[in-house]
């Protein structure tokens, strides 16, 4: 069954087309990767489907519904969560305040301005958790514009997930990662999205041939092939496209 | 634990407030602990914007005047018996009139933050103040409007003649405010309103719309104001057009910066501060302003984060046990530094007397002589080296008193 279903999707940005025509579907519960030069617009597809960007022509369908240029926040609650490739936190809280308001919505506490956040303890037992799954539990209080990098990051990856959304999507979660850091986030990923559809781009091949169940490859804005790893590793317009470029490691 | 420390400092709270009368008694102190009660709600409920939600308001007053004009209004009809209830309940009509031009207003204003809505507030706030000029039915053009609180039910015989009562009422009404307000920064809504404050495009990915958190924390941010403008009309039992123009929404924007945005109890510290100033300074200078002007800046220049950061910058050093290094340090720098404001002060209130003797900390100075001139010039002047030449080793002070240890570093 297909979760989330573009079709022929465009995106201009003034007279350049970034997005030329996207049709995609992706299936309830696999793992999705989308690889791709720099400049190939994946993020601009992620913003488009999470509803950042206004589609310029073109259907998305997330579940039974429409979902083109309906407001983030709408379809965030629908069910579809996601991280950024430039971390984007909320600096002045800590990184415990940070994980819960991501759960708050999810938890049906909506504008709520009646319930006290202390008292709700599955509330917060649960935002612990995800702190604990991220490695982040020791830094609960700390302020997390302070963080480091790769805390930042983690942190980013929480907040995407703490709502336990049905879909994910993770643009480059472990970008500027040292290997070590990379290997316990791709762990993480791989842990809490089970059961879950994953959408990710990401550009460390090991990680995609590794978590992926299939790949779409991403170039100027078109979609030049969509199959399983072993299929698109093999395919002729993709090595010559990308993986060419990319020295296999 | 947590609760019981919490509690604590509510109580506490509720005793300062109760008890303050009591340690000052003259007319004078329970006229400036009325200002303060009223200043201190006004304020908090301005950092629930700006501090906690992020919106830059030059127009808070608006809800301020408002909630004050109906509050008179409702003294009014009190008084010819049109209602019959306790002049004790007038805050609540402030307060219901705040949360309704909140509502109509915010529907609007909150859309975007930053400048679009620095720049809408702006233009609410003199729109509102040039039309309480116009429609002086209602506002009373700039004579104002006024009404008397001794008429109504009296409460357990208590009939509100004495400013003393009034401090009760107020009091009762400060707690209650300032707890509610804390209690709303304690929610879903007002904790989103500090996500929306820091980054308003993610809120908007965890399911939040910007603009509605915004416009719960604009709207709460009127009733409360409307809450301080009852309290105000209770007081004075007349307002006026200023009370709702710029320089009232200047001021309270002065209070919460100095106070320190980021700290619940900022605002409080920044309405104490400047009330104290207000009223005590300008008994004695007309140039209070002037300091005020100049307290501000300094604040903005070195204390970013106000009075309340200032406080809190010693919270490692008091953990540590390291605050006594810091002792000697801040006498050596604050010595010369307050002989130095001392001698400014001097210098500046010279030039702008004209009389012939200046009397200055019991000293009858003679303005004519150049004298008293140089004297005061060479004291000012050396002062201020002293004080800058101190800041190297208050500077060491500190670093040595929050030092952090390598085996500290996580
Ligand atoms: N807001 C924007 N306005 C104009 N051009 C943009 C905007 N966002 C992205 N682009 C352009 O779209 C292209 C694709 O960018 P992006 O989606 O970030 O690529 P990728 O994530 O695949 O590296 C780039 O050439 C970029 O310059
Ligand atoms: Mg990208």
């Amino acid at each position: 069954m297909t979760i989330l279903s573009l079709k022929n999707v465009q995106k201009n940005f003034g007279e350049t087309q970034i997005i030329r025509g996207v049709s995609l579907d992706i299936i309830e519960g696999e793992k999705h990767a989308i690889i791709g030069p720099n400049g190939a617009g994946k993020s601009t597809l992620f913003h488009l489907i999470s509803g950042r960007y206004q589609l310029t022509s073109g259907n998305i369908r997330f579940k039974q519904d429409q979902i083109e240029n309906l407001p983030p926040y709408e379809i965030a609650r629908m069910g579809l969560a996601r991280s950024f490739q430039v971390t984007n936190i909320f600096p002045r809280m800590n990184v415990f305040e940070n994980v819960r308001c991501a759960l708050l919505w999810s938890k049906g506490y909506r504008y709520s301005f009646w319930h006290l956040l202390g008292r709700q303890r599955e509330l917060n037992d649960e935002a612990m958790h995800v702190l604990e799954q991220i490695g982040l539990k020791d830094k609960a209080l700390f302020p997390s514009g302070e963080l480091g990098y790769a805390q930042q990051r983690a942190l980013e990856l929480g907040i995407a997930i703490a709502s336990g959304a049905q879909l994910i999507m993770l643009d480059e979660p472990v970008a500027g990662m040292s290997h070590s850091e990379a290997e316990s986030s791709v762990q993480l990923i791989r842990k809490i999205t089970e059961g879950k559809t994953l959408i990710m781009v990401e550009h460390d091949m090991n990680i995609v041939f590794d978590v992926a169940d299939r790949i779409s490859v991403l170039v100027y804005g078109e979609i030049i092939a969509t199959d399983k790893p072993e299929n698109i590793r093999a395919n002729p317009k993709v090595q010559e496209a990308y993986l060419g470029e990319v020295p296999s490691a | 634990m947590a609760m019981l420390k919490k509690s604590a400092i509510w109580i506490a709270f509720a005793v300062t407030l109760v008890g303050m009368p009591q340690i000052f008694d003259s007319i004078l102190a329970i006229s400036i602990l009325n200002q303060m009660a009223i200043a201190i709600v006004f304020a908090l409920s301005y950092n629930m914007l700006l501090g906690q939600g992020g919106m830059l308001s030059f127009g808070h007053a608006v809800y301020f005047g408002l909630g004050g004009f109906l509050s008179v209004h409702a003294l009014i009809l009190i008084e010819f018996e049109t209602m019959v209830f306790s002049i004790l309940w007038i805050p609540l009509i402030g307060g219901l009139f705040g949360l309704l031009a909140g509502l109509f207003i915010g529907s609007f204003s909150t859309r975007k933050a930053g400048t679009v809505f620095a720049m809408i507030s702006l233009g609410i706030g003199e729109l509102i103040a040039a039309s309480s000029l116009i429609f002086s039915s209602f506002f009373g053009g700039e004579a104002g409007i006024s009404g008397d609180r001794t008429f109504g039910p009296t409460f357990f015989g208590v009939d509100f003649t004495q400013n003393i009562d009034i401090y009760y009422v107020a009091t009762f009404w400060v707690f209650l405010a300032t707890l509610f307000m804390y209690l709303f920064t304690q929610t879903p809504a007002g904790r989103m309103a500090n996500a929306v404050r820091d980054n308003p495009e993610r809120a908007e990915f965890i399911g939040y719309s910007a603009r509605k958190v915004r416009f719960i924390s604009f709207c709460a941010s009127g009733l409360f104001a409307g809450v301080a403008g009852g309290l105000f009309a209770l007081n004075y039992e007349f307002i006026t057009e200023e009370n709702l123009n710029a320089a009232t929404s200047g001021r309270v924007l002065l209070m919460a910066y100095i106070g320190g945005l980021g700290y619940f109890i900022g605002p409080i510290i920044g309405a104490v501060i400047l009330t104290l100033m207000n009223s005590l300074l300008s008994n004695y200078s007309e140039l209070w302003m002037l300091y005020l002007g100049i307290m501000f800046l300094l604040t903005v220049m070195f204390l970013p984060r106000g009075f309340a950061g200032f406080i809190m910058m010693h919270q490692v050093a008091w953990v540590r046990g390291t605050l006594t290094l810091l002792i000697k340090p801040y006498i050596i720098t604050g010595v010369p530094a307050i002989l130095f404001s001392l001698t400014a002060i001097l210098l500046i209130e010279m030039s702008h007397t004209e009389d012939e003797i200046f009397h200055f900390l019991g000293m009858a100075l003679n303005t004519s002589s150049s004298v008293t001139w140089v004297v005061a010039l060479i004291l000012s002047g050396g002062t201020f080296f002293a004080t800058r030449k101190s800041l190297g080793q208050l500077n060491e002070a500190w670093e040595s008193a929050n030092a952090i240890s390598k085996d500290e570093q996580t």
